[in-house]
């Protein structure tokens, strides 16, 4: 039996401890903000929080988890848009939209230890999360704008 | 039709006096996962008090109700055409809601690819609003009688300007729709100085649900009692199966069954691939039961492929002659003549799509019909492939559209569909099918890998007087006839046969090559090797010529001419060429802006930096754009930055379009720096994000800038125009920056160390 809490809630588990935090959190818990992108780490599609930082969901095993703290895009901000949704919306940033909940997970783990990022620390910090549509530009000035900066 | 339409409405409208609020509320879905409303009963468009058409149903609350029937990929669709309709509508935006049409002709084609949703629907949403307002005006006028002439739309209400009065759409629902739909003849459009919304633009309508994680991809798609599959397909394209042991995979907890599906007839089309399918209760244990099957396979013919060889093969086709698809002038006296000549070879390379979300969808089959939830370009073509492939009739398959997780082309395609479909026939309850990432790439309908030779003869001051170029690919039609290897007229008609320079003399050749994958649409489509190949050359010849690669390109472009292709076949993306000419002017004119916005004549550069410039028609939108870039000592390429303008005609949402455009020089980034599929013994090499690698925030053009050219054109094509003039303008800046000429992609293959 495995302890955690997800989004505020104590959850217990029973299943494979080999099962990823991804698909207990998606076919489980049903909670499908957080996207299936490659299974690899290599995408960051899955982005989520673990006590505060950034996690490839896809490759943690839930084995790994006990006595965790997970946050997901669903509960970025309990009240309200998350001041980097906001310059999400503001930058119009998203395309299709579906790498960008770990694209905003892996910004705000970015921005709660480097509250003001410059090119290389954003570049870093974001080079692990895909974006297919490109929307590469939107997302360093998205960040910049929720750092409080002029992009 | 109209009428017909008018009279199912009032078919509902009776219905409506005594259920009509009861019929609304069982419609509206939850936030979050999808819940199944079955049987489907139409939109709420359908329901609504005045429906005047299928796109569009206004209710007594002075609700908007408006039907994307095109799929939202990320290119804004689903915002976009709405707003033209809610413009001509003169409807309030913010009393506007959006709902997803599923597969039905009566929408018209739902085909979203080919860059023309708003092309081929512009007119039709205006007419739709239009129809509405002229309903409601008629309404409002009778109510006070007055003449119609005194009569207005403004934002949501009619008003009558003396006496002043104002009634709102919703009032005037129910007597509205008492009238009988206007035809077209009578329609009155608003002038663009009135319009609220098209070229002004909205932004996604989606938007807050994508950054919540609250938006519905077919990754998310529910239903009740559903379970999971993920399916082992034949590594080689046809292969079947010989035998399998499914025992260790049934050990896993969670896995249920396991199912063989049986490998398709050629030709292919959508059909299954086959393979096993491992049925579970989560989408783990069907990858984990999937890992555990042991299966031989009979490989089949097409084990023969292998691309090293293959590269080889194609190139020798491109030296031959091949078979002519554009003459002009005397190509072959031309060179007979003498003079210097110039030959070049290009290659291009097998790509894989890679949206982010990888092909995925849920079927129910219940009852002789088939009920899908699925992110597809194509809910109509679903319902074709998935009826022949159950023997049901088409209106028995309800397609929903669920949003895209990007597409690209990939989801024109609904073999995944079909599979889910086969699927849930056999095990009885719905089934969600998961394709991993190493499916998606091995498994993809691939972008053909193409080779094109080039060869020209110049004047002495460097000029073409004769010029032939050859491109040899795997073709699409391959797809749907297993025994075809040359080119469609539409493939060759991106930027091959369109080829627009001013040359005396010139012939355009297509020669054969068999496809041993699946060959399918992909972004931008065959422009991408094409406008490699003759932008490229056009750089080498600039060169050659000693000439600034700016002024050599609109010299070759020559005077200003509308071309006149009536001796070839070109179908011009199914545009009307009158409506939708190749106009030089057009060209020379975004080449102009890119090159003054560029700072091409003024810019200063380090060493080791350089700019290279291209221009390109495709999907009726003329785009060029400068690549700046600089290499490294070690052989790096970075990619400061990229400058694009663009001539879309009408340009009905700037804001998106500028996105679009941004995006396809990132997706241009990933096929010429990184992108190559290859085969070995018929199995495809790559697998994932490691060793199919795509570009990333920090390989991407550092600065994207996008340039509207003003046009009084009509509305043309934005989501694919974009891509194909990037690789070679790219490649050009790498000659500048090192004198090194790439005529191979992707780049990272080329050594490029100083």
């Amino acid at each position: 039996m495995i302890r955690l809490k997800v989004n505020g809630v104590e959850r217990s588990f029973n299943g494979d401890p080999g099962m990823p935090l991804l698909w207990y959190l998606r076919d489980i818990l049903g909670l499908t903000g957080t996207k299936y992108g490659c299974g690899m780490a290599l995408c960051g599609a899955c982005t989520v929080h673990r006590d505060g930082k950034a996690i490839r969901a896809c490759v943690t095993r839930m084995g790994a988890l006990a006595g965790s703290n997970i946050t997901t895009i669903e509960h970025l901000s309990a009240a309200g848009l998350h001041p980097v949704q906001k310059a999400w919306m503001e930058h119009n940033v998203p395309q299709c939209g579906y790498c960008q909940s770990g694209q905003i997970m892996q910004a705000v783990a970015l921005l709660n230890t480097t509250p003001h990022p410059n090119d290389q620390q954003i570049e870093e910090a974001m080079s692990g999360n895909i974006c297919r549509c490109g929307t590469y530009n939107r997302i360093r000035a998205a960040i910049k704008a929720a750092a409080g900066e002029r992009a | 039709m109209s009428d017909i339409l008018n009279l199912s409405r009032r078919g509902f409208l009776k219905g409506m006096v005594t259920t009509g609020a009861l019929v609304l509320s069982v419609r509206f879905l939850p936030s979050g996962l999808l819940a199944e409303p079955a049987p489907y009963a139409g939109t709420h468009a359908d329901h609504s008090t005045l429906h005047s058409g299928v796109y569009v149903g206004i209710d007594t609350d002075g609700t908007v109700y408006i039907v994307a029937h095109r799929s939202e990929m990320g290119t804004g669709i689903r915002t976009s055409l709405p707003m033209v309709l809610a413009d001509e509508l003169d409807a309030d935006w913010k009393r506007v809601k959006i709902e997803q049409a599923i597969g039905d002709a009566r929408y018209g084609s739902q085909e979203t690819d080919g860059s023309q949703s708003i092309r081929e629907f512009y007119d039709a949403m205006r007419e739709a609003g239009a129809t509405a307002r002229l309903m409601l005006t008629r309404a409002a006028a009778r109510q006070w009688n007055v003449p119609e002439s005194e009569c207005r739309a403004d934002l949501h209400t009619i008003v009558h300007a003396s006496p002043i009065r104002r009634l709102s759409y919703g009032e005037l629902t129910m007597a509205a729709a008492k009238l009988p739909v206007p035809d077209k003849k009578e329609l009155q459009f608003k002038p663009p100085s009135a319009w609220r919304y098209v070229g002004k633009g909205m932004v996604s309508y989606d938007l807050s649900q994508l950054v919540t994680g609250q938006a519905v991809y077919g990754m998310d798609a529910h239903m009740d009692n559903m379970v999971y599959a993920s399916v082992e397909h034949p590594p080689v394209l046809g292969g079947t199966i010989k035998s399998y042991d499914d025992k260790a995979a049934l050990q896993i907890p969670g896995v249920r069954q396991t199912i063989p599906i049986d490998t398709f007839k050629p030709p292919h089309e959508y059909q299954a691939l086959g393979g096993v399918a491992v049925i579970a209760d989560n989408t783990w244990a069907a990858f984990q039961g999937r890992k555990k099957l042991n299966i031989t396979w009979n490989n089949g013919p097409h084990a023969v492929f292998n691309s090293d060889d293959f590269k080889k093969e194609m190139q020798a086709t491109a030296r031959k002659p091949g078979k002519a698809v554009r003459n002009e002038g005397d190509v072959d006296a031309g060179f007979a003549k003498g003079g210097k000549v110039l030959e070049a070879d290009y290659y291009v390379p097998l790509l894989a799509h890679a949206s982010m979300e990888p092909p995925v969808a849920v079927a129910d089959f219940r009852d002789g019909k088939l009920t899908a939830w699925a992110p597809t370009q194509d809910p109509q073509a679903t319902q074709d492939a998935v009826s022949k492939a159950l023997g049901i009739a088409k209106e028995n398959v309800i397609c929903h559209v669920t949003l895209l997780g990007g597409a690209f082309g990939r989801k024109s395609m609904p073999d995944y569909i079909v599979e889910a479909s086969l699927l849930s026939k056999k095990v009885g309850r719905p089934v969600k099918v998961v394709w991993t990432r190493e499916d998606d790439i091995k498994f993809d309908y691939f972008h053909a890998v193409a080779a094109m030779y080039m060869k020209a003869a110049v004047d002495d001051k460097g000029m073409p007087t004769a010029w032939l170029q050859r491109s040899v690919f795997t073709p699409i039609p391959s797809t749907f006839d297993a025994s075809a290897t040359y080119g469609g007229d539409d493939e060759m008609g991106m930027g091959f046969t369109d080829i627009p320079f001013d040359i005396p003399n010139l012939r355009v050749e297509n020669g054969p090559a068999v496809a041993h994958v699946r060959i399918g649409w992909l972004r931008s489509v065959a422009n991408v090797y094409h406008a490699f190949a003759v932008q490229s050359f056009m750089d080498e010849l600039a060169h050659n010529a000693g000439r600034d690669p700016v002024e050599y390109l609109l010299a070759l472009l020559g005077r200003q001419r509308v071309l006149d292709l009536k001796a070839t076949k070109y179908p011009n993306y199914n545009a009307d060429y009158q409506k939708f000419p190749i106009d030089t002017a057009r060209l020379r004119k975004v080449v102009e802006v890119v090159a003054e916005k560029s700072g091409w004549r003024k810019r200063r550069l380090a060493k080791g930096r350089g700019l290279g410039i291209a221009v390109h028609r495709s999907f009726v939108t003329y785009v060029a754009s400068v690549v700046e870039v600089e290499v490294t000592p070690q052989g790096e390429v970075h990619i400061p930055r990229v400058d694009t303008a663009l001539d879309a005609g009408l340009v009905v949402n700037p804001e998106i379009t500028r996105a679009q455009f941004q995006g396809a020089n990132v997706f241009a980034t990933s096929l010429a720096l990184m992108g190559e599929i290859t085969a070995k013994n018929g199995a495809i090499e790559q697998s994932n994000f490691n060793d199919y690698p795509v570009a990333r925030i920090n390989e991407a053009p550092r600065e994207n800038n996008i340039y509207i050219v003003e046009s009084a054109a009509p509305p043309a094509g934005v989501g694919e125009p974009g891509v194909p003039p990037f690789a070679p303008a790219l490649c050009n800046a790498i000659f500048a920056a090192t004198g090194k000429r790439i005529r191979e992609l992707p780049l990272s293959k080329a050594s490029l160390k100083a």
